[in-house]
């Protein structure tokens, strides 16, 4: 008879296991979102996130080999953000006639994300490499690292705190634009993607196309806008 | 849904090039994003090809997010001592830049008539 740890250690090497464990997870994360009523402080990437840690923490798995099986999960972030196109080109003609609007509240959102990032931080004492890795914290991933490197910030940190402003704005989207009075679902979404980029993209998704596409062409149009905002504010703190 | 996967890969890996070959602050997927659009500007039929996949794909995207997210919980400690003052730095800052921009963009929207339909 084979011995369980024998087959643990043959599974737990293969990527199967831990992509499995993902989708398991995600699962779980969004069913209780469901069972929640569709509440957003039950994020189901934050309960995905600490399932998924808290099992690799039980069985000593290093993230070297839990990402062998869930890179496959994370390659579709490229495919998946070009998808963002389709419900973009479908709104293209509500888009057209807010130029306006987007061009305002674009330099509005991202002028308010890097000042206030790099402002609060350094009134709490944060200063150097930290304060750089905080001014692009709004951005897309790879832009916010990009960025960082160029102005002595911390890849690692960028990347950390890009993902945890993200799960914020996730939260903190609908019950703080419902508090504004806020209805028309352009304004609502295109805001969402300029303060939290791809996370609350998809949680505009979650609320209708029209804000998911607003979401995603305020996410990218934030990550061009702070390539050049942020190493000119954060020369006025360092 | 292979050739709907064709043309979104087709559109990221060109918009990949593009932003290396000219380096381009901006990522070769956000790239993809426009390519996309012209190309769907360009060819309408392409619309109902790719719609089953980018709305099946678009419906999960925080999926996509939780490797990344398991990656950062690793390194909360790389925050250090000024893990309150970062964490209440991210908190009020997005919260600001958020209503700013759905504040200035509902007042700019009202200001100049322009109502959505």
């Amino acid at each position: 008879m084979t011995d369980v740890t024998e087959i643990w250690v043959y599974l737990s090497r293969a990527p199967l296991l831990w992509l499995t464990a993902t989708l398991g997870a995600y699962a779980v994360g969004d069913a209780l979102f469901r069972a929640a009523g569709r509440a957003p402080i039950v994020n189901p990437v934050m309960i995905a996130v600490t399932l998924l840690s808290a099992l690799l923490w039980l069985t000593g798995t290093s993230y070297q080999s839990y990402f062998e099986g869930a890179q496959f999960v994370h390659f579709l972030l490229g495919p998946a953000t070009v998808c963002l196109a389709f419900p973009l080109y479908e709104n293209l003609p509500r888009v057209r006639k807010a130029w306006l609007p987007i061009l305002a509240a674009l330099l509005a959102g991202s002028l308010t994300a890097v000042l206030s990032a790099v402002g609060i931080g350094y009134a709490l004492g944060v200063r150097g490499e930290v304060l750089a890795s905080l001014s692009a914290k709004s951005t897309t991933a790879p832009v916010a690292i990009g960025i960082a490197e160029k102005i002595g910030g911390s890849p690692t940190l960028t990347a950390v705190l890009v993902i945890m402003t993200g799960i914020i704005g996730a939260v903190i989207a609908t019950p703080l634009l419902n508090a504004l009075g806020l209805k028309d679902g352009r304004a609502r979404g295109f805001a969402v993607g300029v303060a939290a980029h791809g996370i609350g993209t998809a949680r505009a998704l979650q609320v209708n196309p029209t804000a998911g596409a607003f979401a995603g062409l305020g996410m990218g149009l934030n990550a061009v806008l702070t390539a050049f905002i942020a190493p000119l504010i954060l020369k006025f703190f360092m | 849904m292979i050739h709907a996967l064709l043309v979104i890969l087709t559109a990221q890996l060109t918009g990949e090039a593009l932003s290396r070959a000219l380096s381009l602050p901006v990522p070769g997927p956000v790239l993809g994003i426009v390519l996309l659009v012209l190309a769907l500007r360009l060819v309408p039929r392409l619309a109902d090809l790719i719609r089953p996949l980018a709305t099946g794909i678009l419906g999960h995207l925080s999926l996509l997010f939780v490797p990344a997210g398991v990656g950062v919980v690793g390194h909360l400690s790389a925050l250090g001592s000024q893990g309150p003052a970062i964490f209440l730095a991210l908190i009020v800052s997005t919260a600001l830049a958020m209503a700013a921009g759905a504040l200035v963009f509902a007042g700019v929207a009202r200001l100049t008539g322009n109502v959505d339909d």
